[in-house]
């Protein structure tokens, strides 16, 4: 345990101590943000790459060359790998979690600095190994971001499963083990560093949703790195936990007994509250964003944190509908189809309450509020496609068709991608003291906005015309011609879209160094982090606690002199 | 503390929507009892710590409850026998050094009564640096048993023992890959030996607070939170000794 050294350092001098090996939660913060933005920009490359091949398989690209079939499944792993890890974990929580949780909650710092210092370098580091897994003999390995064994548990199983899955598993490892010692900190520091008077139920949505993100992650990560471990070990010392009888050309592996299905066990486990992992701070992002520019408390706030609790509770019970095409029981199959179809209801009581904040409010369609109408937009598009997925016998017809990537990019890709663009919107001008160029920001919401649909609806009709994922090349299959042109309007919706995130690029640095100045708090909002200088002073609020004497979202007031009534705001007492 | 000056307005806002007991400023945060120096006091220094710990092990038997859950099912599935082409069970238990492995869970055990010791002494010690911090106060030289240093021995001791444990078994005959009944003994016995270097580690640091002369209160809260982690991995040994002897 770290706990001799706690927050009460005082502000370091020295460049390394200050911006480098830093303890400071909002030097971390912006450390895991700038990762997920590299890493993001990595992902969204590779994409592009496979968006290419799919489409003129035989092209000779400048550098890359010709992309062979094992190096576009490589692409599909690393983009996959890196854009759920690096990005989805890694911004949204790491990010914004790590910079705004102890402002929102009045707190100096993290629980334990030092051990946040060590879950981002951890991080870091495995972000360096999982890149490394593209220069090594064999290249990145194949086995997508699933890691499916078979063929991720046999060295010989192609070209890239060689040390290329080696360095993929160690990196995931590392990343369980930095994910962990991150949760233990948030969940610490929610239940025992909030400022006088804020109690959990006057908690911002976006503290409750990083809580439970943490609650989830602490779950989870335990069983992917002991699933890794297990997969290691059958890689390289000779067990035989996922790896049954089988033979590589001729040859006996030597291996048996062992079940592919036990991996996929162990990985959904994981995998299933992963995806609440990226997209839980997304919710809590829009809905603090929704009701700070609809000028209206949020609506529902307790059913808002009761439906976050049961979509993580609910989340751990339903890893099995991802394989529902394992030759599961089917009696198994639909007792999870229940479980999934069950998240619908805490999902719809969201929605629900998002809408209803919305309406009658005197809306002002600032840049961080329209990134949060089209999180709202994506969640619902992406999530209605969840319940079809969802039923075994309609999953039979979808499953390995693009409608599924068509259906979580929407829902976890995107729209938490969404909430992270609009977190940056919102917190940017706190975070640097200055705005973000309103302009550029639109024109950056409406290229995102439109190019995500133009590139994802088109999926579902590919997936419902049989059109299968994951494979390399489909080009001279005839029954898949007459999907041609939607492959083609596709990909030139990823190349437009894509050129739309250098605007978002440009603004960010740009407005870095040459934005207007921001006051302490230019959207007239409520929470903690508005009350103190900006950008925050190194202990937050210079010196003093805050004590808090209102929830989170005191909006419209009536008699109040503005239309707001920020948490730390006393005059309601003194009246009294 | 706070440093507001209340502003009345003239007409009285109404904010009750949804948090209605907010008159005056509840009860519920942590305070965080922050000193004049900005270090949170030592009570609450060691609470967190302590809440820390606990919401850590979590992971740790999230691990292990996977780890047995793969156990199980390993055992049951069945498989192809090349040689006969018939559907076998390859799961053949792994005789266990018992008698080793008995005498290992004597000296894990010992050093959970030693570090509780250890522990408790620490507890004494800061409750009395107030009262021998008053001149011609004198409590008698009381007699410190270096019940940390003995825990380490006997970590050592345990440790050295379940590496005997593996040599025997290699002895007779079962590695790693020798079968999966095989792989489960090293890994469990394994990852809890990789898990208690990591006490060990924090000992160690308990150690050098001593040289480094830090304050008698932060050696306090790691020798407090090291002897919860430890004895968790005494109960965690039990569970993974009870599992490898009887659910085999």
């Amino acid at each position: 345990m770290v706990a001799q050294e706690s927050h009460g350092h005082a502000a370091p001098q020295g460049f390394i101590r200050k911006y480098v090996f830093s303890l400071d939660h909002k030097v971390i913060g912006l450390q895991y943000y700038f990762l997920a933005l590299t890493a993001v920009f990595v992902g969204m490359f590779l994409s592009l790459l496979m968006r290419i091949h799919l489409v003129w398989p035989g092209a000779s690209l400048p550098i890359i060359g010709e992309i062979k079939p094992e190096t576009y499944l490589a692409l599909l792993t690393m983009h996959g790998t890196i854009m759920v890890f690096f990005v989805l974990t890694t911004a949204p929580q790491g990010g914004f979690g790590n910079y705004m949780l102890p402002i929102q909650i009045g707190a100096p710092d993290m629980a334990f600095p030092v051990l946040n210092m060590l879950s981002f370098w951890t991080t870091f580091l495995a972000y360096l190994v999982m890149l490394s897994a593209f220069f090594v003999t064999g290249g990145a390995p194949l086995h997508g971001w699933t890691g499916y064994a078979p063929l991720s548990a046999l060295q010989s199983a192609g070209p890239g499963e060689g040390l290329g899955a080696d360095l993929w598993i160690i990196s995931i490892a590392l990343f369980c083990v930095a994910s962990l010692m991150g949760a233990l900190n948030f969940i610490t520091t929610t239940l025992d560093m909030r400022a006088k008077g804020m109690s959990m139920m006057r908690m911002p949505l976006t503290c409750w949703s990083w809580f439970i993100t943490a609650i989830l992650g602490l779950l989870a990560f335990g069983v992917l790195l002991s699933a890794g471990i297990l997969l290691l070990m059958d890689r390289n010392f000779g067990t035989s936990f996922f790896l049954p009888l089988g033979t590589i050309n001729g040859q006996l592996t030597g291996h048996r007994g062992g079940s592919p299905l036990l991996w996929q066990h162990l990985f959904w486990f994981f995998g299933h509250p992963e995806v609440y992992i990226a997209i839980l701070p997304g919710m809590g992002v829009a809905s603090q964003l929704l009701s700070t520019f609809s000028r209206k408390p949020i609506f529902g706030y307790k059913a808002m944190v009761y439906a976050m609790l049961s979509i993580g509770l609910l989340g751990f019970m339903v890893w099995g509908h991802h394989m529902f095409m394992s030759g599961m029981s089917p009696y198994t199959a639909f007792a999870f189809s229940i479980m999934t179809m069950a998240i619908g209801v805490p999902s719809a009581i969201k929605t629900f309450n998002w809408l209803g904040t919305l309406w009658g409010g005197r809306v002002r369609f600032s840049s961080p509020m329209l990134f949060a109408v089209g999180f709202v937009s994506l969640f619902v598009s992406g999530g209605l496609s969840g319940p079809f997925l969802a039923q075994p016998v309609l999953d039979i017809q979808l499953h390995d068709t693009y409608f599924v990537p068509a259906h979580f990019h929407l829902i976890m890709g995107v729209a938490a991608i969404f909430g992270i663009f609009g977190a940056t919107y919102y917190w940017f001008p706190k975070m640097f003291g200055r705005m973000m160029n309103e302009s550029l920001a639109r024109w950056h919401f409406w290229f995102s906005f439109i190019g995500t649909y133009a590139i994802f609806m088109p999926m579902h009709y590919l997936g419902m015309a049989g059109h299968p994922r994951r494979y390399s090349q489909l080009t001279e299959v005839t029954y898949l011609h007459p999907l041609m042109p939607l492959q083609k309007f596709i990909t030139y919706a990823a190349f437009v879209t894509l050129a739309g995130q250098l605007i978002f690029l440009f603004n960010l640095f740009w407005s870095m160094f040459n934005g207007e100045k921001a006051s302490d708090n230019p959207w007239e909002a409520t929470t903690l982090e508005w009350t103190t200088a900006t950008p925050p002073p190194h202990d937050n609020f210079g010196g003093h606690t805050p004590v808090v004497y209102h929830g989170p979202y005191e909006y419209a007031v009536p008699g109040a002199p503005h239309d707001y009534v920020m948490q730390t705001d006393p005059a309601t007492v003194a009246a009294h | 503390m706070a440093t507001f000056t209340p502003t009345v307005p003239a007409h009285r806002p109404v904010t009750s929507r949804g948090d209605r007991n907010n008159l005056p400023p509840i009860p519920g945060g942590g305070g965080d009892n922050r000193s004049d120096s900005g270090q949170p006091d030592y009570r609450t220094r060691l609470r967190r710590a302590r809440l820390g710990l606990a919401i850590a092990l979590t992971p740790i038997l999230m691990l292990f409850v996977s780890f047995t859950s793969a156990y199980i099912v390993r055992q049951g599935l069945p498989t192809l026998d090349p040689n006969t082409n018939k559907v076998v069970h390859d799961w053949t238990p792994t005789p266990l050094p018992t008698v080793l492995f008995l005498i290992n869970t004597g000296v894990l055990l010992f050093s959970s009564v030693t570090i509780e010791l250890a522990r408790r002494q620490l507890i004494r010690q800061v409750a009395l640096q107030p009262v021998q911090s008053i001149p011609g106060v004198s409590l008698g030289t009381e007699i410190e048993f270096p019940w940390l240093g003995v825990t380490i021995v006997l970590g050592l001791g345990f440790l050295t023992g379940q590496w005997l444990a593996w040599r025997e078994l290699a002895a007779r005959g079962f590695f790693v890959a020798t079968g999966p009944s095989s792989s489960f003994v090293y890994l469990m016995t394994g990852g809890h030996a990789v898990h208690l270097m990591g006490g060990m580690l924090a000992l160690l640091v308990a150690g050098t607070t001593v040289i480094l002369r830090r304050p008698l209160e932060s050696r306090r809260i790691v020798v407090d939170v090291t002897a919860w982690y430890w004895h968790f991995m005494a109960a965690l040994w039990i569970y993974i000794f009870a599992l490898l002897e009887f659910a085999h």
